[in-house]
């Protein structure tokens, strides 16, 4: 891994030449109170000072409504316009937090789990991550509790260090990252040998034993608990849509007389329709049920099947939800029960 | 042949009273504006709000809605009711920057068959000033377009 | 708060309740809670800062059907246990309800006139942002307003929270779930987004508290409650204050204002 230095005004620039060069820039623009990724026209919009976005960047690979292809009936035929990956643009994702880099594994791990999900990894193909390692946390956060941290390099090709007001330690880590180095190297100078990047980052508490959460949750499934931490969810999908590896979808049809879109967009386990039958039967009729299924997903399906928790500490679907429905408190519940 | 723009009009009218008298209109000889197309309802309390919407999402420059006169109406109170509703429903369209003035109100009786002529041709003389509407049936095609329109919808604007 | 609490307990004790919807200390802000024992109230708090509105929890079946509630109500709650009465949804002797007066005191209210008793002496909280807000976004022109909405809406995901924390979005089956006819396309877009936000504000038409649940439950932060705002002062310049003739648009009078019909 190389380790080099680069100064807050090279970093604008380096940005600004990667937008002439074609390249597309997603990265957190702050609006009123908050702060969420969106494409970029200008680096100026840039924020740096979040502590998270509202959404993950998995939009970037995964938008909330994606045409997966066109059809055409003529007579007795169908003309069908396939997913043209070539039109997908390169796009460096700037100033994402390490929980959300590492996101993009489990996210990676279920599009490719059976089939290998074309439109995903086309998209995923041409990304480039750039992020922030934290030195600002808040109450929700626990990625320390999942296996991250502050300054976890995985996900990463590219890791930025704030070590100073106006400039950053920036550690290379993929091959990608290199290439993107190598590309612009000439914005970077070399890091002193002596920098402690631990030194930088803010500390984040351990809050629960997650190997214990994954034991004790599979031997709850028919406790109450799920009823008794679900009681004042409302149902709504706002902790799924904001979550980095949440990747749920359905499939929609766009029909206009003789020509149509196949359309895919995002969907929760939390709605009552997720799991709704044609014959009218409901095998998650209630709310507790989807919660447990949620849970249980992230923390035991995922490790067992996909050997990768499906969480990465963000702590985006506390903050989002409209009634403090608080993971890591929750979670913590199952280290005592 | 000429380059001029001719608005697309969607009328969405009750059977008993602007049908009938749209009916009259023709068989009485009037010339109007063939810019129209009529769609019949039982009444014009049926006419729900989303009807409006789909009109315009599918490419229409302007929606006519009419029905019986007050008091007039062939189940009595269907007219009244609809009436309330599309007053809040232009208030919200005009708070959202919907142009309002793409949808004309009135009410035109079965003996009315000049008010309908009229009521059309006006229409489409305010609908031809104002210009094509595409605001709405851009942002209801937005997956035709090519990803990079489509990125548009997450993209930063400026004002 | 050992009033709310000795109080909740002796309802439960005495079976006057079986389940309590009330607020406790949350992550930043107090949250909903349910104590269906008496040893559990302990943990119920009542303040000033308990604004989420709990009449959301009243038509949840799985919650409290068949059970004797009693609630913590704000103003906003209060207004639709009202509303919710009017459309049949609650039953009065299943129902006891603790708010607060203006000096902080547990009050225990036990009839559907009480409410609206106490609903009459309390004063409306202020909506100076929420007036302040339609009256900028009125003044703009048609394009700007065009413009302010559309990336206003172009943020939102379809996740729902709206409809979820509303107290008055209770049908089983709505809209956006209905596919034939497809009304609102289920992918979020703009165009989708709003037809889906035109559809609400419609269906809540002097039927919405004002409560601002709406606009306060989206993750994304697009004032939706602007909407549902700005929808009931429309109502109210149209048609009035409130009567007990049912709602505005199932009635009507013969001499609604029409100026804009030619």
């Amino acid at each position: 891994m190389k380790r080099k230095y680069i100064s807050r005004h090279s970093l604008m620039n380096c940005l600004k030449k990667v937008q002439t060069d074609g390249i597309s820039l997603y990265a957190p623009v702050t609006r009123g109170e908050q702060t969420d990724f969106r494409f970029i026209t200008s680096v100026d919009d840039l924020s740096f000072d979040s502590v998270q976005t509202v959404r993950s960047a998995k939009a970037v690979a995964f938008p909330c409504s994606e045409k997966l292809f066109s059809y055409t009936k003529e007579k007795n035929d169908v003309q069908l316009q396939d997913y043209n990956p070539d039109v997908l643009p390169e796009v460096l994702v700037f100033g994402l937090h390490p929980c959300d880099a590492v996101g993009f594994g489990p996210l990676g791990s279920i599009f490719n789990w059976d089939t290998q999900d074309k439109p995903y990894n086309e998209r995923r193909k041409r990304l480039t991550l750039i992020s922030l390692a934290c030195t600002r946390a808040d109450e929700y956060c626990f990625c320390t509790s999942v296996g991250g941290g502050p300054g976890n390099t995985e996900g990463s090709d590219i890791q930025l260090t704030p070590i100073q007001e106006d400039g950053y330690l920036a550690e290379i880590i993929t091959d990608k990252g290199n290439e993107w180095y190598e590309k612009y190297s000439s914005f970077f100078e070399e890091a002193a040998e002596d920098i402690r990047k631990e030194n930088y980052l803010v500390e984040i508490p351990v809050k629960f034993n997650i190997e214990e959460v994954e034991r004790k949750m599979t031997e709850l499934f028919e406790s109450d608990i799920w009823q008794l931490q679900s009681e004042r969810c409302i149902g709504c999908g706002a902790c799924a849509f904001v979550c980095p590896t949440c990747a749920c979808f359905d499939i929609q049809e766009d029909a206009h007389g003789n020509t149509g879109n196949r359309i895919r967009c995002w969907d929760s386990c939390g709605f009552a329709l997720f799991t709704l039958h044609t014959s009218g039967d409901n095998p998650r009729s209630t709310q507790s049920q989807r919660w447990r299924q949620r849970l249980m997903h992230k923390f035991s399906y995922m490790p067992e099947r996909l050997t990768v928790v499906g969480c990465t500490g963000c702590g985006r679907c506390s903050r989002a939800c409209p009634v403090d429905m608080n993971l890591s408190d929750n979670l913590k519940m199952f280290n005592y029960e | 042949m000429t380059n001029e723009f001719e608005p697309k009009v969607l009328a969405f009218v009750c059977n008993w009273c602007t049908y009938t008298g749209a009916d009259l209109t023709g068989t009485s000889r009037i010339k109007y504006a063939s810019n129209v197309k009529i769609l019949r309802f039982p009444c014009t309390g049926r006419i729900d709000f989303m009807l409006i919407l789909k009109a315009f999402a599918n490419g229409m420059d302007g929606v006519i809605v009419s029905g019986c006169h007050p008091n007039d109406c062939h189940y009595t109170s269907g007219n009244f009711h609809a009436r309330r509703r599309w007053m809040l429903f232009r208030s919200l369209l005009d708070f959202l920057g919907i142009d309002i003035r793409r949808i004309c109100f009135s009410w035109v009786s079965a003996a009315e068959g000049a008010k309908w002529a009229e009521l059309v041709n006006e229409t489409v003389a305010g609908l031809r000033e104002l210009g094509p509407y595409t605001e709405y049936h851009r942002v209801a095609n937005f997956l035709s377009d090519s990803p990079t329109e489509a990125r548009k919808e997450m993209e930063e604007q400026h004002e | 708060m050992n009033d709310l609490i000795s109080q909740v307990q002796s309802l439960l004790e005495n079976k006057t309740i079986d389940i309590f919807i009330g607020y406790e200390k949350g992550t930043r802000k107090p949250r909903p809670a349910f104590v269906s024992k008496a040893e559990e109230a302990g943990k119920l708090i009542f303040n000033e800062n308990c604004s989420g509105n709990l009449a959301v929890y009243l038509t949840r079946k799985d919650l409290v059907e068949g059970k004797k509630v009693g609630i913590a109500a704000s103003y906003y709650t209060l207004k639709n246990i009202i509303l919710l009465f009017d459309e049949n949804q609650l039953k009065e002797d299943h129902l006891r309800i603790i708010t607060l007066s203006e000096k902080g005191e547990i009050q225990l209210l036990q009839s559907l006139e009480e409410i609206k008793q106490r609903l009459k002496e309390m004063s409306a909280p202020a909506k100076a942002d929420e007036e302040e807000w339609v009256r900028k976004i009125d003044a703009m022109t048609v394009s700007e307003r065009w413009a302010f909405w559309t990336e206003e809406l172009s943020r939102c995901f379809k996740c729902y929270a709206c409809r979820a924390a509303c107290p008055m979005c209770y049908c089983t089956k709505c809209i956006v779930e209905i596919n034939r006819p497809q009304w609102i396309q289920p992918w979020a877009s703009v165009f989708s987004n709003m037809d889906w936000q035109i559809n609400r504000v419609m269906h809540m038409a002097g039927r919405c508290s004002d409560c601002g649940a709406c606009g306060a439950a989206c993750p994304v932060g697009i004032p939706i409650h602007l909407l549902s705002h700005k929808m009931a002062e429309a109502v109210k310049e149209n048609f009035g204050e409130p009567d007990e003739k049912g709602n505005v648009l199932s009635t009507f009078k013969p001499d609604d204002k029409e100026n804009f019909i030619v």
